[in-house]
């Protein structure tokens, strides 16, 4: 937190976890995808269904994943906006296990035909979490660039990713790791410093063991 | 960000430093910028609350219709008749009114501390700047004050409606206000954060009641109440009145109040005005 948060942000109205939290969850979405949103089927759940209509929180969701700014004033039309830039959506109440009050699903159809599942929660202030991508435990603000690194739960997988990070002179802020069972499918969520260049990515990818990288770049 | 207003008023007795400076400087440091990019960015801040108050308007309703259209009526009103308050108060209300409208009307505005108590710092300083004749410059750096002060609740206690009730926002939006008003009227620091403390003081135990949980009755109106218990409070502090629990203590006690009441009251309409008869069949109106 910083004085900027507490003089600011500059936001379209009227909450700043039911709108400003709704738009950058949204827009990180958006962002994880990395291309153009097609197609959005998105599950309300908690406070967000109980009274998101009324906050808007619905138009701004739409308004993130069209990559709008929390305080662009197209927000409460973002509806008519999605339309004119090809991008459908459709809305569900949802009720989810152990989720923050403030959580959206999000299932996303980028125009390559690329998928993303993700559950977002808005925590205050603006601020969130994405809580979960594609069935697997995350936990981050979105506010750094992050890597989500999918491999097999063998060992030598996590020291391969930090040391190429490492090689590339890019600094790990925060790093988790989580596995479905022993053995199965694991993710590492990894907060840096500096941009990853996205041929870094790709060869990434390339390692035995990794089988895809997700990738949160904040430089438009 | 710092921890306690008797720290920064130490480290200001110290250092020679006014309370503006030691907010800048803590910022600097910990977003590594220079204080050339601080200001500016503060300064944006300010401007944008100014363009906020310009774009008020009075024709509009929120989505759900509960509120819109008062800031006109108040306008009009200070326009044309003597108000109780006098001129300068019945422009302070006005302006927090409209604020409060346009958040809830999906507008531009800037969240101070958050986005339900949006019209109590901007109401009190436009107003000072039009009363006083105070430059942007000026205005910025009491709008650090504001901040600092509000960093301080917020790492003490809380500043949202949903962990502490309304006195974390409208609360510390006050004692923000109410500390800026000193500062730009050449309060000491001392009387800066007894300012603060005595705005917050004044509203504790002020619950978050929202009628169908909506950012709108009765926040918009609150910010009203805000922004005159802050300019009282500055006059209190300015003719040298103090808190007579110090200013830390009172944001502790402001903590235990939030976290010893009931979910009901804490932001999610279930209790309070949001469960009278009218608030329920608003909610009912709404929802259907």
């Amino acid at each position: 937190m910083n004085i900027l948060d507490i003089v600011g942000p500059v936001m379209v109205g009227p909450s700043s976890s039911h709108t400003a939290g709704a738009v950058r969850i949204g827009q990180t979405v958006g962002k994880l995808l990395g291309e153009r949103v097609v197609n959005a089927k998105i599950g309300l759940h908690g406070s967000f269904l109980a009274t998101g209509r009324g906050h808007g929180t619905d138009r701004a969701i739409v308004a993130g994943l069209l990559g709008l700014a929390v305080d662009d004033p197209r927000i409460p039309e973002s509806f008519a906006e999605a339309k004119k830039a090809g991008l459908s959506f459709s809305f569900e109440g949802i009720s989810l296990m152990n989720a923050h009050p403030n959580s959206v699903r999000l299932e996303v159809t980028g125009e390559s035909g690329r998928k993303l599942e993700a559950i977002g929660a808005s925590i205050g202030g603006g601020r969130i979490r994405i809580c979960e991508i594609d069935g697997l435990t995350a936990n981050f603000s979105g506010e750094a660039p992050t890597l989500v690194v999918y491999n097999q739960d063998k060992p030598g997988c996590i020291v391969k990713v930090t040391s190429r990070l490492g090689e590339a002179g890019i600094n790990i802020a925060t790093m988790q790791v989580y596995r479905d069972e022993r053995g199965g499918h694991a993710v590492m969520v990894i907060e840096v410093d500096q941009e990853v260049p996205r041929e870094r990515i790709a060869a990434l990818e390339q390692e035995e063991g990794i089988e895809k990288v997700i990738y949160l770049c904040l430089e438009e | 960000m710092y921890r306690s207003l008797e720290e920064i008023c130490k480290e200001a007795a110290a250092t020679g430093c006014s309370f503006w400076e030691l907010i800048q400087k803590d910022d600097c440091r910990e977003r590594q910028i220079a204080q050339e990019e601080s200001f500016v960015q503060l300064q944006r801040m300010y401007q944008a609350m100014k363009e906020a108050d310009q774009d008020y308007d009075e024709t509009l309703h929120s989505r759900s219709g509960l509120v819109g259209t008062d800031g006109g009526k108040l306008e009009h009103y200070v326009d044309q008749n003597e108000p109780i308050c006098g001129d300068f108060l019945g422009r302070v209300m006005e302006k927090a009114v409209k604020m409060g409208e346009s958040n809830a009307c999906m507008k531009r505005i800037v969240a101070a501390p958050t986005a339900g108590a949006c019209g109590v710092v901007p109401a009190v300083f436009l107003s000072m700047q039009e009363k006083y004749h105070y430059t942007d410059e000026e205005m910025t750096k009491a709008l650090y004050v504001a901040s600092g002060i509000g960093g301080v609740i917020a790492s003490r206690a809380f500043i949202a409606g949903a962990q502490g009730g309304c006195q974390a926002e409208i609360g510390s939006a006050s004692a923000m206000a109410a500390g800026g008003a000193v500062h730009l009227r050449g309060g000491s620091v001392e009387a800066v954060a007894h300012a603060a403390a005595m705005a917050l003081k004044n509203l504790l135990g002020l619950v978050c009641d929202p009628v169908a949980g909506l950012v709108e009755v009765p926040c918009v109106k609150r910010n009203v109440s805000g922004a005159v218990v802050a300019l009282s409070a500055a006059d209190m502090a300015l003719a040298g009145v103090r808190s007579r629990i110090p200013p830390d203590e009172v944001i502790d006690a402001m903590r235990e109040v939030g976290i010893s009441m009931p979910a009901c009251l804490r932001e999610t309409g279930e209790g309070g005005l949001a469960a009278t008869p009218e608030g329920i069949k608003m909610r009912d109106r709404i929802m259907d």
